[in-house]
C-alpha cells in the first residue's frame, strides 16, 4: 500500500514535508520524497491536499464495557475513536465490574481485538473496586495487558495508600494516572464555584479542591520518588503547581481536555447538563492559563475523557445528572480550532496526542518512522463541517460541541495499515 | 405598562418597572382579600396546578388561596423527595401534567434550574415557588410589597439580610429585587454562610451585627437550617444566636420606625427571639397577608391579564 502526496507531520522527528509512505505488513516500510516511492504494491491512497499524521493516542477514555453497554460499548466506542483518527485508546477502569483484576483486563482486550477498529489498552484500577483501600493486582493485570493504573473518577483519598500504590506501580513500570480532587472540598458540588454558581444556585466545586489535591499528590510522588500523571487538569493553579515541579528528574506529567480548552462555565448558564463535567468547566482565566501551558511548557497531553452517558441520564436535574461528555470524534477538529484561534503551533498540539502520551505510557506508536506501526490519520485541514447528532458514532450523544462548525476533518484512519474509517 | 411574561422564573430577569407593576397590581388584590366576599371571577375556567416537591405549608396555602380567590380551579400535589427520584424523570412528570392542559404550573423543587426549563419547554405559565438555592421570586416580591406598604418607598431604604445568605434562595431573590429598585442592601453573616465571591454581589458585607442593627430600616432575619451546623458553618445554636440572633437587646438598638421581617418558618430562639418576632416592630404577619395578594397579582398577570385593564 502507498499513501501518496500528503503532507506528513510527525512530532517525534519534527518532520513536516510532502511525502509518499509505503506500507507493508502493517508497518511503515519507507518514507520517500513525493514521486520517489519504491515498492508498495496493492492499494494507492491519494493524499494530495491532506495532512498525514500519526494515529492519535487518547490516554483517557471510558468505553463502558463491561457493564454499562447502554451508554457505549467497545464496538461503538472503537468506531467513534476510528472516526476521530484515534488508533490507540486507554480506557479507564470504572466499568462494572471494575477492571481491578486480570480477567476483566483480558476480556476488554479480547473484545477490542475482535472488534478491530482501534487498539484498546486498558488502565487497571489502583485499588480494588476503586475504593481507595486495598491495592488491585497491578502486576497480574500488567501481564494481561494494562498500560497504566488509575482510579479515575475518584481520587486516592488516603495518602498512605497513594504512597504505597505509587511505589508498587513503579515496581512494575506502570504509570499512575491520578484524578486529583479533594472530595471533602468538592462536597456536593456540580459546577465551578464562583459568582456564576452563586447566581444559578448550584453547589460549587472550588478550584482549591483540585489544587489542594494536586499539591498533595505531587508531594507524595516526590517523596516516593516516582512520577505521576495528573489527568484532566482544569485550573490555572493546578497547572502552575505541576509546572513548578517539572524540573525534577521524576517526570511529573499531565493532560488537559479539549472541553476545558474550548469552553468555560458560562456554557451552563441555562442549566444544560451536557456541560456538566468533572472537573467542572472553569473560568476564562483558567482556560487561558491552560492554553498558555502549551507555550510555556507544563501541558504534556490532550486527552478526551470521553465519557458517554445516555440521554435519559442527562435529562435529569443539573444536581442529579452524571458528569461527562463524549469527545473522540471532536479531538482532532478541536485541536485544529485551538491551533487556528490561539496561534499555538499545530506540531506542539499534535505531540500532545501522539509522542507525548506514547512516552508517558511507555507504548509503541504516535510516530511516523520507517519500521513503525502503520497507524495513520489522513486529515483534510480545509474541510468545514458541522457536528450534528447523526454524525456521532458513540451510542450516547452527549457532546458539548453539537452544532459547532469545525475546520478540519478526519478523512481516513489506518490501524496497522488497515483502513478502519473512511469519511463519507 | 404591559406585562408580557407568561412565566415568573426569577427576579434576575425582571426589570425594576416590572417589579413595581407587580406591587401596584398587588395593592388592588389586597383590597379584595379584605372584603366580605373574597372572590373575583378573573380566572374563571382556568386551571392552576401546584406541584410541590418540597415540604411547604405557607407558600402552598398562599398560592392556593390566591388562585381560588381569582376563581381558578386548583389541584395541589405534594410529592416527597424520595419517591419521585425513582423511575420517572421530572420531565416525564411535567409532560404528563402538561397533557392535562393546565393553564399554569406553580412549582417548588429541591434543585435549581427546573422552573427555567419548564418555562422554556411548556406552553402553559410556570411560576417558580422556589427552586433549590436559586430563587424564590414571589417571596421577594411579597417582601418588597410589605416594605413599600410600611415606608411608602423602596429607593434608599436600608435593608439588612441576616443569616444564611449562601444557601438561601430568598436572599438571592431579595438582593436582586432590592438592588433593582434602588434600595441599599447589607448582608450580615459569618463568612461560612456567605458565598465565597460575595464581593461581586454589590452589597455591603458585615460580619458584626450591632452596627447594622442601629442603621437599617429593615432587618430581614433568615432561617438557619440545622444542616448548616452539621456542615460546620457555625459551632452551635447558642453561639449563632449570640452573634447573629435578633433579641431584645438588639431590638432596643433599632432606629425609630425600623421593622423586622422573616420569610418563615421561624426558629424561635435561634435567629430571632419571641420578643422580636412577636413585638411591635415585627411585620412578619403582614408579609404573609401580602403573600396572597402578590401571588394573585402574578397569576393574574401571567395568565393573560394586562396591568392596565383591571
Amino acid at each position: 500500500m502507498i499513501v501518496k502526496g500528503g503532507r506528513l507531520i510527525d512530532p517525534a522527528s519534527g518532520r513536516d514535508a510532502l511525502a509518499d509512505i509505503v506500507i507493508a505488513g502493517g508497518r511503515i516500510e519507507g518514507i520517500f520524497p513525493p514521486g520517489k516511492a519504491k515498492g508498495g504494491g496493492g492499494e494507492t491512497i491519494d493524499a494530495t491536499g491532506l495532512w498525514v499524521l500519526p494515529g492519535l493516542i487518547d490516554m483517557h477514555a471510558h468505553l463502558r464495557e463491561p457493564g454499562q453497554e447502554y451508554k457505549e460499548d467497545i464496538a461503538s466506542g472503537s468506531a467513534a475513536a476510528a472516526a476521530g483518527g484515534i488508533t490507540t485508546v486507554v480506557c479507564m477502569a470504572n466499568t462494572d465490574p471494575v477492571n481491578d483484576n486480570p480477567t476483566v483486563t483480558r476480556s476488554i482486550i479480547d473484545r477490542a481485538r475482535a472488534v478491530g477498529l482501534a487498539r484498546v489498552l486498558p488502565a487497571g484500577a489502583i485499588t480494588m473496586g476503586l475504593e481507595g483501600r486495598r491495592l488491585a493486582e497491578m502486576g497480574l493485570m500488567k501481564r494481561s495487558g494494562i498500560v497504566a493504573v488509575s482510579d479515575d473518577g475518584r481520587p486516592v483519598e488516603d495518602a498512605s495508600v497513594l504512597r504505597r500504590a505509587l511505589e508498587y506501580a513503579s515496581t512494575f513500570g506502570l504509570p499512575v494516572i491520578l484524578h486529583s480532587e479533594d472530595k471533602s472540598l468538592a462536597g456536593k458540588g456540580v459546577m465551578n464555584e464562583g459568582p456564576l454558581s452563586a447566581r444559578l444556585g448550584l453547589p460549587g466545586i472550588p478550584a482549591a479542591a483540585e489544587e489542594a489535591m494536586v499539591c498533595r499528590d505531587l508531594a507524595v510522588a516526590r517523596y516516593a520518588k516516582t512520577p505521576v500523571h495528573i489527568t484532566h487538569v482544569s485550573t490555572g493553579g493546578a497547572l502552575a503547581a505541576i509546572g513548578a515541579c517539572k524540573e525534577t528528574s521524576l517526570g511529573m506529567t499531565c493532560d488537559v481536555t479539549p472541553h476545558h480548552l474550548l469552553l468555560t462555565e458560562e456554557a451552563l448558564s441555562a442549566y444544560d447538563t451536557v456541560f456538566k463535567v468533572n472537573p467542572p468547566l472553569r473560568t476564562e482565566i483558567d482556560r487561558l492559563a491552560l492554553l498558555e501551558g502549551f507555550r510555556n511548557g507544563p501541558v504534556d497531553c490532550i486527552a478526551t475523557d470521553h465519557a458517554p452517558h445516555a440521554a435519559d441520564e442527562k435529562a435529569l436535574d443539573f444536581d442529579l445528572a452524571p458528569f461527562g461528555v463524549i469527545g473522540f470524534q471532536t479531538l482532532l477538529p478541536a485541536i485544529m480550532k485551538i491551533h487556528l484561534e490561539h496561534d499555538i503551533p499545530f506540531m506542539r498540539l499534535l505531540a500532545c496526542v501522539t509522542t507525548n502520551p506514547a512516552r508517558i505510557l511507555g507504548i509503541e506508536g504516535g510516530v511516523l518512522f520507517e519500521g513503525a506501526r502503520a497507524d495513520l490519520v489522513l486529515f483534510d485541514p480545509k474541510a468545514v463541517w458541522t457536528l450534528t447528532e447523526d454524525r456521532v458514532l458513540s451510542k450516547s450523544k452527549n457532546s458539548p460541541f453539537l452544532g459547532w462548525q469545525f475546520t478540519g476533518k478526519v478523512v481516513r484512519t489506518l490501524l496497522e495499515g488497515r483502513t478502519v474509517h473512511v469519511a463519507d | 405598562m404591559e406585562w408580557s411574561r407568561k412565566d415568573l422564573v426569577s427576579i434576575a430577569e425582571l426589570s425594576a418597572e416590572e417589579i413595581l407593576t407587580v406591587l401596584d397590581v398587588s395593592a388592588t388584590f389586597k383590597e379584595i382579600n379584605r372584603r366580605e366576599i373574597k372572590k373575583v371571577p378573573t380566572l374563571r375556567g382556568k386551571t392552576v396546578v401546584l406541584l410541590f416537591y418540597e415540604p411547604s405549608t405557607r407558600t402552598r396555602l398562599s398560592f392556593e388561596l390566591a388562585a381560588k380567590r381569582l376563581s381558578a380551579d386548583t389541584v395541589a400535589l405534594s410529592v416527597s423527595g424520595s419517591s419521585f427520584l425513582k423511575g420517572e424523570t421530572i420531565m416525564d412528570a411535567a409532560m404528563n401534567v402538561m397533557a392535562m392542559i393546565p393553564d399554569c404550573i406553580v412549582i417548588r423543587y429541591p434543585y435549581a434550574g427546573l422552573p427555567a426549563r419548564l418555562a422554556r419547554e411548556l406552553s402553559c405559565s410556570v411560576i417558580n415557588a422556589g427552586d433549590g438555592a436559586h430563587e424564590h421570586p414571589t417571596q421577594a416580591l411579597l417582601d418588597l410589597c410589605s416594605m413599600r406598604e410600611r415606608f411608602g418607598r423602596l429607593a434608599g431604604l436600608h435593608v439588612a439580610m441576616v443569616g444564611d445568605i449562601a444557601h438561601s434562595r430568598v436572599a438571592r431573590s431579595n438582593v436582586y429585587a432590592l438592588k433593582k429598585v434602588g434600595a441599599r442592601v447589607s448582608v450580615v453573616a459569618p463568612k461560612t454562610l456567605l458565598p465565597q465571591d460575595i464581593s461581586t454581589w454589590g452589597v455591603e458585607v458585615w460580619h458584626e451585627f450591632d452596627p447594622v442593627v442601629k442603621d437599617a430600616d429593615v432587618l430581614m432575619m433568615l432561617r438557619v437550617q440545622k444542616e448548616r451546623m452539621d456542615e460546620q458553618c457555625f459551632p452551635d445554636e447558642r453561639e449563632y444566636a449570640h452573634f447573629y440572633g435578633l433579641d431584645r437587646r438588639r431590638v432596643d438598638m433599632m432606629k425609630p420606625g425600623a421593622v423586622i421581617m422573616h420569610p418563615g418558618p421561624v426558629n424561635r430562639g435561634v435567629e430571632i427571639t419571641h420578643e422580636a418576632a412577636d413585638g411591635s416592630r415585627s411585620i412578619i404577619l403582614n408579609q404573609v397577608e401580602n403573600g396572597v395578594a402578590v401571588r394573585m397579582a402574578l397569576l393574574y398577570l401571567c395568565l393573560g391579564g394586562s396591568a392596565d385593564d383591571r
